[in-house]
C-alpha cells in the first residue's frame, strides 16, 4: 500500500480548477477541501457546503447588546437614581437610543467576529494546518484524501487532463509542522 | 465566479502587463520581507522623534496640570479639542472606504482599504490621547465609565452627548480594529507560509492558523459583509455624537441643529485628503504604481470633490440661518468669523475648505499627482481650522463682552499635537514595515476581470465593439502606470 495521505491538485488560475472540481465530482472522487488565496465564489456549492448561519449569530448578538445597556440604562437612570433634570421624566428614551445603537453594533461585531474564530478554528497561535504552502499566494489547490480512493493514478490523470500544473503525493497531511 | 468578463468601457483597477498572483503577493511583499529602505528611516527618524516630543508634552501636562496650556476662563476648549475633533474625523475615511463603498461594491476600494483602515485605527488613537491628555489628570477617565462606585452608586448621565461620546469612539475603534484585524489575517497567513524560522512563527501567531479552505472563506466573507453592514452606521453614528458635544450646548456657533451632517460630511472630507496625502506617497516609495492608479486617484478626488461641496452648502446655510434667526448673538458670531480677530482663521477655514477643492471640478487637477497631493494638504490644514473655527472663534467672544478673551497656545500645546502627527505617522510606518499595505486577496480577486491586461486580451480578441475600445484607449491616456504605445498599433 502506498503511504500517500492526500493527493492535491494545484491549479494557477481559478477557474481552470472550478472545472476540475466538476471533472473530479463527476467521476465521483471525493473533494476533502479546497483552498484558494482568495475567495472564490461557487466552490461552497459545488462542495455542498451550506450557507454560513452567522448571520443569525450576529443578528442574537446584535439583540444581546442593545437590551443589555438598555437595561442597566433603565437601571441607572430611572431606578437607582433618577435625576430631576428640570422636571422632565427620567425615563428619557431618546437620550438612551445612542448607547444603545453603539452596543448593538459592539456586540454584533465581537460576538460574530468571535463565533466565527471559534466555528473555525482560529485563534492567536494555533498550528496552522496547511497542506500546501503556495495555497496562500498563487496556488489554487484541491485536496483529496487518499484513503479509500483508489487507483491513485486515475484521480492523478483526471487532475492531469483537468488542467492543474502540479500534482502531489503528500505522505503527510500537513506540512507546516516541523 | 472569479472571472466575468467586466465592460470594457471600466477602467482598469490594476495595471501593467505581466501581473501574476505571484507579483502580486511579491509586490506587497517587498517591503514587509526585506530590510527597510532609507527613504523609510529617515521618515521613520523624523516620524518618532516627534512622537517623543509628544510624550514629552504629555507629560509635561499630566505633571504641570492643564494650566500648562494657553486656556483660560473664556477659552476652555481651545487645541485639545479641535486636534480630537480633526483625528477623529481623519479616522472616518478607512471605514467609509471598507464598510461604505464594500456594501456600494466598488471594487477600487480593494486596493486602498487595507491602508486606510489601518490609518483610521492610528488616527483615532490619536484622537483617543486627546481626549484622556485634556481631562489633565488621566486617571479620571474612569469616571467616564459605569463603575458601581461609594458615592452611593452615582452613575455617569447618560443623557449627556459626551458619555455617549465615550461609548461612541471606544465602540468605533474596537469594531475598527476587529474589522481590520479580520481583513488581515488572509495576508498574514501568505507571509507566514513565505517565511522560515522565528519570522515564520511571529506571523503563524498573528495569522490565526488560517488556512484559506473553502468554509473559511464563506464564512470570512459573511463575516466581512455584516461587519460592513452595521459599520456603516457606524461611523455615521460616530461623528454625529462627536456634533452632538456642541449642538446640544446653548453656545451661538455650536448650537444648530445641521452640526449632524455636516460633522459627518466633513469628517469624509478630511479622511479622504488624508488618505490621499498618504497613498500617493506610499505608492510611489514602495512602488505600487500598478495597484494603486491614476483612477483610485481620481475617485479620491472626486469624493474629496463632493465631501468638500457639501460642507461648503453647510457653510452657506449656517449663514443664512444665523441672518434669517433673528437671533444677535448669532449673528454676531459669524460677523465675527470674518471680520473680528481671528479673521485669519475664517479665512483658512472658509478658503482651504471650499475654494481649493472647486479646482477638482478640473480633470487635469484631479489627475495631477503633486497638485492632488498639495490640495490633500490643504484640505486637511482647512479642515484643522475649522474646527478651531468652531470652537475657539466661537468661544472667544461670548454673551459679555467684558469676558471676551484671546487664545495663545503655549509651546505645550503645539507640542501636543506636533506629538500627535508625530505618534500617528511612526505607527503608520511601522504598520507598513509588518504588514501588507494592499489588501492581498481581495486584489487578487480583480486580476482576471478589472486588470489591465484581461482587458487588452478582451481587446486583442476581438470582441469589442470599436466604439468602447477607443473610448477605454483615450480613458487610459491620464494614467501614469500604462505603457500608452503598445495600444497605438492596435
Amino acid at each position: 500500500m502506498s503511504s500517500t495521505k492526500f493527493i492535491l491538485g494545484l491549479f494557477d488560475d481559478p477557474d481552470v480548477m472550478m472545472h476540475g472540481i466538476d471533472k473530479l465530482q463527476k467521476n465521483s472522487v471525493p473533494i476533502y477541501d479546497v483552498y484558494t488565496p482568495m475567495p472564490i465564489h461557487g466552490i461552497d456549492d459545488k462542495l455542498g457546503i451550506k450557507p454560513s448561519r452567522l448571520g443569525f449569530a450576529a443578528f442574537m448578538f446584535g439583540c444581546l447588546g442593545g437590551t443589555t445597556i438598555f437595561c442597566l440604562v433603565y437601571y441607572f437612570l430611572v431606578h437607582d437614581w433618577p435625576m430631576n433634570i428640570g422636571g422632565k421624566p427620567a425615563f428619557a428614551v431618546p437620550d438612551f437610543i445612542p448607547v444603545t445603537f453603539e452596543w448593538t453594533v459592539l456586540f454584533t461585531a465581537f460576538g460574530m467576529t468571535i463565533t466565527f474564530f471559534f466555528a473555525t478554528h482560529l485563534f492567536p497561535g494555533r498550528a496552522p494546518r496547511v497542506m500546501d504552502f503556495r495555497a496562500t499566494d498563487d496556488r489554487f489547490v484541491i485536496a483529496i484524501d487518499a484513503k479509500g480512493n483508489i487507483p491513485h493514478e486515475d484521480i492523478t490523470n483526471i487532475l492531469k487532463e483537468a488542467g492543474a500544473v502540479e500534482i502531489k503525493h503528500n505522505d503527510r497531511k500537513y506540512v507546516s509542522y516541523e | 465566479m472569479a472571472s466575468h468578463n467586466e465592460s470594457i468601457i471600466r477602467e482598469p483597477l490594476i495595471t501593467g502587463n505581466d501581473i501574476t498572483y505571484a507579483k502580486i503577493t511579491n509586490d506587497v511583499l517587498r517591503p514587509v520581507e526585506n530590510m527597510p529602505t532609507k527613504a523609510w528611516w529617515i521618515g521613520f527618524a523624523v516620524a518618532s522623534l516627534a512622537a517623543c516630543l509628544w510624550v514629552f508634552a504629555v507629560s509635561w501636562t499630566f505633571w504641570y496640570g492643564i494650566g500648562s496650556w494657553g486656556l483660560n476662563k473664556t477659552v476652555g476648549w481651545a487645541w485639545d479639542i479641535t486636534g480630537f475633533v480633526w483625528w477623529v474625523g481623519i479616522g472616518h475615511a478607512g471605514t467609509l472606504i471598507s464598510a461604505i463603498l464594500l456594501l456600494f461594491r466598488q471594487n477600487w476600494r480593494n486596493s486602498i482599504n487595507r491602508s486606510a483602515e489601518a490609518m483610521t485605527i492610528f488616527a483615532v488613537i490619536c484622537a483617543a490621547t486627546y481626549i484622556v491628555a485634556h481631562m489633565g489628570r488621566p486617571w479620571m477617565a474612569v469616571y467616564s465609565l459605569p463603575f458601581p462606585n461609594q458615592y452611593g452608586s452615582l452613575w455617569v448621565n447618560f443623557n449627556s452627548p459626551l458619555i455617549w461620546d465615550v461609548f461612541a469612539i471606544s465602540t468605533y475603534f474596537s469594531v475598527s480594529l476587529v474589522f481590520w484585524y479580520t481583513g488581515l489575517l488572509p495576508d498574514m497567513a501568505s507571509i507566514r507560509d513565505r517565511a522560515t524560522g522565528i519570522r515564520r512563527r511571529i506571523y503563524s501567531v498573528l495569522s490565526f492558523g488560517w488556512t484559506g479552505s473553502v468554509k473559511t472563506w464563506q464564512r470570512f466573507e459573511t463575516v466581512s459583509l455584516i461587519l460592513a453592514g452595521i459599520s456603516t452606521p457606524l461611523v455615521l453614528s460616530v461623528h454625529t455624537i462627536v456634533s452632538m458635544d456642541f449642538a446640544t450646548s446653548l453656545e451661538p456657533g455650536w448650537h444648530t441643529t445641521i452640526f449632524p451632517p455636516y460633522f459627518v460630511a466633513g469628517a469624509i472630507f478630511s479622511g479622504f485628503a488624508m488618505v490621499q496625502t498618504l497613498l500617493l506617497v506610499l505608492r510611489k516609495v514602495l512602488g505600487l504604481e500598478n495597484y494603486i492608479t491614476m483612477f483610485h486617484i481620481e475617485s479620491m478626488n472626486k469624493i474629496i470633490l463632493v465631501t468638500g461641496s457639501i460642507v461648503g452648502v453647510a457653510y452657506l446655510t449656517e449663514f443664512f440661518i444665523a441672518y434669517y434667526s433673528g437671533g444677535e448673538y448669532e449673528q454676531y458670531t459669524f460677523l465675527n468669523r470674518f471680520v473680528g480677530p481671528y479673521w485669519w482663521a475664517g479665512c483658512m477655514m472658509y478658503g482651504c475648505n471650499v475654494l481649493m477643492t472647486q479646482m477638482m471640478w478640473f480633470k487635469k487637477v484631479r489627475t495631477n499627482i503633486p497638485i492632488s497631493w498639495v490640495l490633500s494638504i490643504v484640505v486637511n490644514i482647512g479642515m484643522w481650522f475649522e474646527r478651531f473655527v468652531i470652537i475657539v472663534v466661537s468661544l472667544h467672544r461670548d454673551f459679555i463682552p467684558s469676558s471676551w478673551a484671546m487664545f495663545y497656545p503655549t509651546w505645550v500645546d503645539m507640542s501636543v499635537f506636533i506629538g500627535s502627527i508625530g505618534v500617528f505617522f511612526t505607527l503608520f510606518l511601522l504598520f507598513i514595515r509588518v504588514a501588507p499595505s494592499i489588501a492581498m486577496a481581495e486584489v487578487k480577486l480583480l486580476l482576471k476581470s478589472s486588470s489591465e491586461q484581461a482587458k487588452k486580451k478582451l481587446m486583442d480578441d476581438g470582441h469589442v465593439d470599436p466604439s468602447h475600445a477607443e473610448f477605454y484607449k483615450e480613458s487610459l491616456t491620464k494614467f501614469d502606470s500604462v505603457e500608452l504605445s503598445q495600444y497605438e498599433k492596435a
